[in-house]
């Protein structure tokens, strides 16, 4: 019935939604924030870990759709390794591959599953929160909003 | 054979008077369970703000002219419908407002800022809407009146026996609660919640933002206060609200917006008020709004209470027996009382995810939490999907949403 809509839903999104392979609190932990989508009442912290200059791992906590949840596990995984702006950037390819759908940049390869949310423009903020996020930990923010 | 019995509920009819219920949704027929958070429109209120505006507009209650003149007249006789929807024992007993939200913020900076005194307590209840609780916290925050919250059973229904303990002690001045929860579809017991007010010296507000739309509503029989109810969700337009009061409320109460159609003279001095309800209303009032929601109120009318809360009753009944048959499925509350808006979760999927899913086929749900936060975490709960009813919601529809349910289930299995 729903095969339409296995762009927004591939498989690995269904996977990581019910079963997030970082969906924990970090024991150690160097930054954190919390996001929050205000209209519809999910919510991610994001716990990051730095090694130096580059990011050793990040967890999270979240309670929300299987969108927002798969984005915040597949953003764990992106990001490791990377510096600070190297971050930023990411965020700012990602953002627009929610909002545009295009997705070629070699960097986004991983986090492409989620390019199907920019056909649905209720959903685009679900996939973003976990990154508003992780740029207030980044910033040293408490937290950010999706509004 | 009986010739003047009356024609029973007639949905097929009714669905013809809504030109939006012809919409596809991607190639699929539109089912549309989202009317708690705003209704369609009948024709006969799109023909009644557009005519107005071929026809027959200018500003109301200053022009002499013949078009301001007759503008007036459309636009006031909204008063008198709602005054007659509501049993009112007056026109002036109605405020025109923006939509209940602006309703609420009324009553509490004017009646809670002047008559509620610092140490008196406004009640509310754990099942309110956003709009019947941030107000409160406002002025509790800028007057020092207590706000207290009365707690709801798990059942979903208003906790009377600790409703009464928290007006024991006689500093409540007001209860404000809900007539019928826009999360769970629970009525409260309004005559029993005025009565037990009343006799602890409290005045009751009511929201009837959910129930104007099903139920007759006796502002008298009641006894109730105050009253506030939007006129989107009644088939009517966005942008106008009501505020019923009784007259000796508003009189003791000051405006709270100054300006133009508030006043009864102004000079560089000082300035006095126009009669009530008109001190309420400052500026140039929502006319095409108020023309379009009177033709509204006459359409319900038209097809009655009786019926339309009898069509409300089927739908429900078969809804609740659809939905909690599915594998998975939660119903969120169980009411005694209960209208035609059901909340409810589905085991591993969250309620954005069913909304998509659903939407996919064309039906329209609501999913979040519903202006209704802290009842979210009343209830342990993030956020649920509703589906809620109108006059056009048809038997087939509640079924649509039932299987395709089941198929959301599957898919999230
Ligand atoms: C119970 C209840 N109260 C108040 C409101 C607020 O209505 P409005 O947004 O039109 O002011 C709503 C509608 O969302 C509601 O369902």
């Amino acid at each position: 019935m729903f095969e339409d809509l296995r762009d927004l839903y591939q498989q690995v999104i269904l996977d990581r939604g019910r079963k997030p392979h970082h969906g924990r609190r970090l024991e150690v932990f160097d930054a954190e924030a919390r996001g929050d989508n205000p209209m519809c009442g999910d919510r991610v912290q994001v716990f990051v870990r730095r090694d130096g200059e580059a990011v050793a791992e990040v967890g999270f906590e979240a309670r929300g759709c299987a969108i927002s949840i798969a984005s915040a596990d597949l953003m764990a995984e992106a990001v490791i390794g990377k510096t600070a702006d190297e971050i930023a950037e990411l965020t700012t390819a990602f953002t627009g591959m929610a909002r545009t759908g295009n997705g070629g940049a070699p960097q986004l390869a991983t986090l492409r599953p989620l390019a199907g949310v920019h056909e649905y423009p209720s959903r685009i903020k679900c996939a973003t929160l976990p990154w508003m996020a992780l740029k207030a930990a980044m910033a040293g923010k408490g937290n950010a909003s999706s509004e | 054979m009986n010739a003047i019995s009356k024609p029973a509920f007639d949905v097929a009819r009714i669905r013809a008077d809504f030109p939006i219920l012809a919409e596809k949704i991607r190639g699929k027929d539109l089912v549309f369970l989202d009317s708690a958070a705003s209704a369609q429109k009948p024709r006969v209120v799109i023909d009644a703000m557009v005519h107005a505006m071929e026809h027959q507009y200018a500003n109301v209650h200053r022009g002499l002219h013949w078009m301001s003149e007759r503008t007036t007249e459309a636009y006031e006789d909204v008063r008198d419908s709602i005054a007659r929807l509501l049993n009112a024992p007056d026109r002036s007993n109605i405020v025109i407002t923006a939509n209940s939200t602006a309703s609420f913020n009324l009553v509490a900076q004017s009646y809670g800022r002047s008559v509620l005194k610092p140490g008196q307590a406004v009640l509310i209840s754990q099942m309110e809407h956003h709009a019947n609780l941030v107000p409160w916290q406002m002025l509790r925050d800028a007057s020092g009146v207590e706000l207290r919250i009365a707690p709801i059973t798990d059942a979903g229904e208003l906790d009377m026996a600790a409703y009464e303990a928290l007006l024991a002690d006689g500093k409540v001045g007001l209860v404000s609660v809900t007539h019928m929860s826009n999360v769970l579809g629970t009525y409260t017991p309004a005559e029993r919640i005025i009565q037990i007010a009343h006799a602890h010296g409290a005045r009751v507000m009511l929201d009837a933002s959910q129930s104007v739309v099903h139920r007759r509503i006796d502002v008298q029989a009641l006894d109730v206060d105050f009253l506030a109810f939007t006129g989107h969700k009644l088939y009517g337009p966005t942008g106008i609200g009501v505020l019923y009061a009784k007259r000796e409320l508003l009189e003791a109460m000051p405006p709270v917006n100054g300006g133009g159609d508030m006043i009864s003279s102004v000079s560089y001095e000082r300035s006095t008020w126009a009669q009530v309800p008109h001190k309420f209303e400052a500026g140039t009032p929502a006319i095409l709004e108020g023309i379009g929601l009177n033709a509204a109120i006459k359409y319900v009318e038209a097809i009655g209470f009786d019926a339309i809360a009898a069509h409300e009753a089927t739908l429900t009944e078969h809804a609740l027996a659809r939905l909690s048959a599915i594998e998975g499925l939660t119903i969120i509350g169980h009411p005694q009382d209960r209208g035609g808006v059901i909340s409810f979760t589905l085991k591993g999927a969250h309620a954005h995810d069913v909304a998509t899913l659903l939407d996919r086929q064309g039906i329209a749900v609501r999913a979040g939490h519903h202006c209704a936060e802290p009842l979210m975490h009343r209830l342990g709960l993030e956020s649920t999907a509703r589906a809620s009813f109108g006059l056009y919601t048809t038997m087939a529809e509640i079924d649509a949403l039932a299987d395709t349910l089941d198929q959301v289930r599957v898919f999230f299995k």
